[in-house]
């Protein structure tokens, strides 16, 4: 056996070998990314509440939960519109599939816009990044930051939700592809699991 | 049968799907009834964060279909995500240490 038939046994060799844990590639990237992303929300929500602890005049703006409330119905509702679209494109139903991918991205929409409302009510009160009414200014950088990061995470997402579904229907993306973004949709929804706890339900003013 | 139809079989039907979402729904309701409920904060806090980590659970396992996946993919996200939290929180309590200027790391 020759030199170069040795070289390319071995090379044939690495190529059948299998992604790791036997996933696409893809979705291990994207599920490496979401990891990623834990550790930057994480960093966010953990610095926050050294503040909050820390700060003895934190304030507690918040004297309704019906914004954050409905906000969190339409972020779950989103992701149900997301499995069931994405159940359409496994199923080959494009035109399904398509219509519930737009269905998750105006209900993405609904809530960035609910969420920009709150921000504009907030800064009418008086609140800014680093001063506010009630109390100490870091309340408005953390609140600003950690609700900010997030839309801007649900914007990224609405965005990729429109060219992902425009691309399938097109036929140049496939199931696969809806569904490792379903796991980007997925893991913003988790982030406002703790997001609003946090942020928002423990600054309740009773 | 492909990979995929394999996934839909393992995730099972929109019905499980449902259920799903009927219970982080309701999951969600609780963290409001907790937030109205008389206690100090950090009871609430830790109240909140249990339900959260449930919620949060249940999203991964089932929306995000951990569940169906390999054993060996699923610790792997556990381990790696709860060790990097874990090596953040008392990163972080270090980082506070220093700023307010306690020992030993002030030092």
């Amino acid at each position: 056996m020759s030199q170069a038939d040795l070289t390319m046994e071995g090379h044939s060799a690495g190529l059948t070998v299998g992604p790791a844990f036997s996933i696409p590639t893809k979705k291990l990237a994207m599920w490496l990314f979401i990891i990623a992303d834990t550790m930057t929300f994480a960093a966010c929500l953990v610095a926050y509440g050294f503040l909050r602890n820390g700060t003895p005049n934190w304030p507690r703006p918040f004297h309704s939960i019906t914004n954050v409330a409905l906000m969190t119905f339409i972020l779950l509702t989103s992701s149900l519109t997301m499995l069931i679209g994405l159940r359409s494109a496994r199923a080959g139903d494009k035109a399904g599939a398509f219509r519930w991918i737009m269905i998750t991205a105006a209900l993405g929409i609904v809530f960035a816009v609910l969420h920009i409302r709150e921000w504009l009510e907030l800064i009418d009160q008086g609140m800014l990044m680093f001063k506010n009414p009630w109390g100490t200014g870091l309340f408005g950088a953390s609140f600003f930051s950690i609700t900010g990061l997030h839309l801007t995470h649900v914007t990224s997402g609405v965005i990729a939700l429109i060219v992902v579904g425009v691309r399938y229907q097109g036929g140049r993306y496939h199931a696969d592809d809806i569904e490792v973004l379903g796991l980007y949709w997925h893991f913003v929804d988790l982030v406002w699991m703790f997001v609003v706890p946090l942020v928002y339900l423990l600054n309740l003013s009773h | 049968m492909t990979a995929t139809t394999t996934d839909a079989h393992k995730t099972g039907g929109i019905g499980k799907d449902l259920i799903v979402y009927v219970c982080l729904l309701a999951l969600a309701g609780l963290q409001f009834v907790i937030a109205d409920q008389n206690i100090d904060a950090s009871q609430m806090l830790t109240r909140m964060l249990a339900v959260a980590c449930v919620e949060a659970g249940l999203a991964e396992l089932f929306f995000m279909h951990l569940w169906s996946e390999k054993r060996t993919f699923l610790l792997f996200v556990v381990i790696f995500t709860v060790s990097v939290l874990l090596g953040m929180q008392y990163g972080w309590t270090d980082s506070f240490r220093m700023l307010v200027g306690s020992a030993p790391f002030s030092k």
